[in-house]
């Protein structure tokens, strides 16, 4: 039943064998040796200090949404700079290897990279920057902000949100482990049929990208699950769907999407890993298979899941605006709409990603059509960004700056996507680079808004701010090389210059990716920035400890708890009157008020069983890569017989008295007492003393000229 | 102006939880638990769309169709045996509702029986099939045709193992919130798997036989 291979194969060790370790790789072998070292200093230290038990109990064992959240934003960011790395390779690669009498080393004839080992690259940046970056980075946030902003102590399945974390760092270490141990896919992110079958790659690259990404499914399915099911079921008393904080709301909108979208990406890679293991003809060249199958199935799920990433990052936007405008947010119940509007036109428009297959005018016009109605929704939250800083009382601290750069990326992303839904347009830019500047203009709304978020809710998260200096440093210094690298880059795409080329012919071109190899260079000294700014930010933490409300303007529900949030989220929960319930609070003098007494909780307890089942899923990936059947056979065996020995021994959690409660609530306020009253800025946004909200705690702008004309102002 | 979407007088409002707020443990489980049918619908879906796009007479290849070798008898036969053990867990969940366990477990052992039946058919069928020298490799339409009723019956061996370990938990701990909750997840996981089949039958054997 399953197929022969055509290389070698042993019952012990599947198709491993020494020669695929790429040791005499010029850049692989001395990249796998920095790794070894690397992390025999990481175990090393945490062996010196003692580390592990506290590593162990405290992060690796933990159901708690909070750590699971900083763990998927850890995991998202070394993934980014992963990615990142391919995108300098890439960019290196184009800018070195041009015209006939460019040079070559490594055995390439241009440039450094062989073609073989570029498609490797620029499969891996697709691949991980989308699955592995963005969706971790934002499922993180999701984990993070969602139960805290309901009002919930944790999310409806703790253990299932550990499963999902540790299933997705599986599926980021099978990926990484294709750097050293056989080679990765080199039919781009998204594939093709029929170059993936086995007939055309032999080789286990397109198995490790099967798996890779069966198990990112997997985890995003889990947690898409957990997420919805908070949001519907463990909403605080008073917290009504009108009162949902909208970042919720972008939520639940996105995770309707993963829910029903990841099984199709499964069934599509599941087929694909039918043809390449079973022998069977889904989407071969001949006996009956159809090709342009895969890539429906594919889109299918890949634009829905484009929307997946996206919306979570309009709804931090949404948070942020407000608090730096001061005012609520502009039209939420036409966001919230806007948000659902998204989500179900994402499910129309699979087809734009293939005009030129073929369909016919009537088809590729109705995607067409479905693909520009996607910029109604989208408009209106534009506007509704705009008009909430229309007189507001912007404060352009980091946070704002990255935000405010998402929107004008979006604007950029999004008319070209206008253009782009034009099949006639279409036709002509077709698989260029101008496609590719348009998707990174929409993915880097995505990267910006996710650094906003960064600054915004750190401090909800570690108690103390980001350094603004170093923040806003690299924001500018992303800024620029996001111009540097993508503006040329639309150019180069109207020149006619098609993507993933490991050599280019037209020495015309070569200015401009000189330039875009400067802007990559810019992009890295702004990941510099950003250790010097973890750096900076860890040393001074002592300065800017803050208190729960960070940012003396914030409104929604998780700035009501102490900074760092507690374990337990809140020691009582609270009842909800308000859609904006901190900001109603403090504006009626009522947010100091604690509760008069406690009660015992229930909280669950840490579980080991989380991390091992992703162990042995990482181990079921690689032995399905490699074809060796007994270890596929027991991982299998193994994952089962745990998730039966979980199930009988259950979780009866532990409690919490009134009295501990008691005693770390007065802690937690005491470190508060100790910061100090905050310092709220007054006045002076871009349009003079203009203002649209008044606090009740700031001296009256009442007496100055500008103020009677603001938006909604009442003196 | 103040916050907008409250009506509430903050001097009079109640600002913490007074109620001893508790959600509903089973519920939100078997909400969830229902979003996960969703997404494996979903996954049905996808594989019967692959199924219709491999179903044209030049999908086979010339090869065998299934008009060549389904026999509607056989698979209503493999019908019945999945409905009967759907409506024998659903006498099963009956006495759950008396907390009777010997009820309880009855259902489940005759739900888990006929599973069995409907299991061994199918592969009797697929042997049978391979004995012709048909399998996921002839052509696209049988690829199709193979793998969307073979992952149906792996659906069906992971619900087989489920009932079991459900009948051990009933006899070792009795119905606990958890073991009931358990209990009503695989009740909709059984009859969610019936349903699909109702389409596998249709669309895959009857209308495979009549084409």
């Amino acid at each position: 039943m399953l197929v022969d291979l055509a290389g070698g194969w042993n019952p012990m060790l599947g198709r491993l064998a020494w020669s695929q370790i790429p040791y005499d790789n010029p850049i692989l072998a001395p990249l796998f040796v920095a790794v070894v070292i690397g992390t025999i200093i990481i175990l090393g230290l945490i062996t010196y200090y003692g580390k592990w038990t506290y590593l162990w109990k405290e992060w690796l064992t933990t159901v708690d949404h909070k750590k699971l959240g900083v763990m998927y934003i850890i995991l998202g960011l070394v993934m980014l700079f992963r990615g990142f790395i391919d995108g300098l390779m890439i960019r290196t690669q184009q800018a070195w290897a041009v015209g006939t009498h460019s040079s070559g080393v490594f055995g390439a004839t241009h440039g450094y990279l062989t073609p073989f080992h570029f498609g490797q690259v620029y499969s891996a940046h697709g691949l991980i920057m989308i699955l592995l970056a963005a969706t971790p980075l934002l499922v993180g946030f999701m984990n993070i902000i969602v139960p805290i902003q309901i009002g919930a102590r944790d999310m409806a399945y703790p253990y299932l949100n550990a499963l999902g974390l540790w299933i997705t760092a599986a599926a980021g270490a099978l990926i990484m482990i294709s750097l050293f141990v056989g080679d990765f896919a080199h039919n781009g992110w998204f594939g093709y049929a029929p170059i993936f079958e086995l007939q055309y790659s032999p080789g286990v690259g397109v198995d490790y990208w099967i798996w890779t990404m069966e198990l990112v499914a997997l985890g995003t399915t889990l947690g898409g699950i957990n997420i919805l099911a908070t949001i519907i079921k463990m909403r605080a008393p008073g917290m009504s769907w009108g009162r949902l904080p909208i970042f919720v709301w972008a939520s639940l909108s996105a995770n309707v999407i993963a829910l029903t979208s990841f099984p199709a990406l499964q069934v599509a890679l599941g087929l694909v890993a039918a043809d390449r293991y079973l022998g069977a003809h889904f989407f071969t060249a001949g006996l009956g298979g159809n090709l342009m199958l895969y890539t429906n199935l594919f889109w299918i799920w890949g634009h829905p899941e484009v929307y997946f990433v996206i919306l979570p990052a309009f709804g931090m936007m949404s948070e942020i605006f407000p608090t730096f405008s001061e005012k609520p947010l502009f039209g939420y119940i036409t966001m919230v709409l806007a948000s659902l509007a998204i989500a179900g036109v994402s499910w129309l428009v699979w087809l734009h990603h293939f005009f030129t297959m073929g369909a016919g005018p009537y088809v590729n016009s109705a995607f067409s059509v479905a693909t520009m109605l996607v910029g109604i929704p989208t408009g209106v939250k534009v506007f509704n960004w705009a008009f909430t800083m229309y007189r507001g009382r912007l404060t352009f601290n980091a946070a704002m700056l990255w935000a405010i750069g998402a929107l004008f990326l979006l604007l950029i992303g999004g008319l070209t996507g206008m253009m782009l839904a034009v099949p006639a347009i279409n036709y002509m830019v077709h698989n260029s680079v101008f496609v590719v500047a348009h998707f990174h203009s929409m993915l880097l709304v995505i990267v910006y808004a996710i650094f906003a978020s960064v600054i915004y809710w750190f401090p909800k998260v570690f108690g103390f701010k980001l350094d603004e200096f170093w923040a806003k440093t690299m924001f500018w210094l992303f800024s620029a090389g996001t111009t540097l690298v993508f503006v040329p880059m639309y150019m180069l795409g109207f020149m006619g210059m098609t993507r993933r080329l490991d050599y280019v012919f037209n020495t015309a071109w070569h200015p401009y990716l000189l330039v875009m190899e400067f802007g990559i260079v810019v992009y890295m000294i702004s990941v510099l920035a950003f250790f010097a700014l973890l750096y900076v930010s860890i040393r001074d933490h002592a300065k800017n400890r803050v208190g729960a409300d960070a940012w003396g303007t914030s409104r929604s529900l998780e700035w009501l708890t102490h900074s760092p949030v507690p374990f337990y989220n809140f020691a009582v929960l609270p009842h909800i009157s308000a859609r904006d319930e901190v900001a109603w609070r403090r504006d009626n003098g009522i947010d100091h008020v604690q509760p008069d007494h406690y009660e015992d909780i229930h909280m669950p307890n840490n579980t080991g069983v989380a991390i091992i089942l992703g162990g042995l899923t990482f181990v079921l990936g690689f032995a399905l890569v490699w074809r060796i059947w007994w270890l596929c056979i027991l991982s299998l065996l193994a994952i089962m017989a745990l998730v039966i020995y979980r199930s009988f021994k259950g979780d009866p959690g532990y409690i919490i008295t009134a009295a501990e409660l008691e005693e770390m609530e007065k802690d937690a306020m005491c470190r508060e007492a100790q910061i100090g009253k905050q310092h709220y800025r007054v006045g002076g946004g871009v349009l003079g003393d203009a203002i649209a909200y008044e606090r009740s705690d700031l001296p009256p702008l009442a007496s100055q000229p500008g103020s009677s004309v603001g938006l909604g102002h009442r003196s | 102006m103040s916050s907008p979407a409250s009506n509430v007088d903050p001097k009079t409002a109640e600002l913490w939880d007074k109620g001893h707020y508790q959600y509903d443990v089973i519920a939100t489980r078997t909400l969830g638990y229902f979003m996960y049918l969703l997404s494996d619908g979903m996954l049905f879906a996808t594989l019967f769309a692959a199924y219709g796009v491999l179903s044209y007479q030049h999908s086979y290849f010339g090869g065998p169709t299934p008009a060549d070798f389904v026999k509607p008898w056989y698979t209503f036969v493999q019908t019945m045996a999945l409905f009967l053990s759907v409506l024998a867990y659903g006498f099963g969940m009956n006495a759950l509702k008396n907390k009777n366990k010997s009820g309880v477990i009855s259902g489940l052992l005759a739900a888990f029986v006929l599973g069995v039946l409907f299991l061994m058919l199918d592969i009797h069928d697929m042997t049978h099939l391979a004995s012709l020298g048909i399998g996921v490799a002839t052509s696209g339409g049988m690829s199709a045709f193979i793998v969307l009723t073979q992952v149906h019956a792996t659906h069906i061996f992971f619900g087989l193992i489920w009932i079991l370990v459900m009948m051990a938990q009933v006899m070792t701990k009795g119905f606990t919130t958890d073991v009931v909750g358990r209990l009503l997840t695989l009740r909709m996981f059984w009859h969610l798997q019936a349903i699909i089949w109702v389409f596998v039958y249709v669309f895959v054997y009857l209308w495979g036989y009549m084409s």
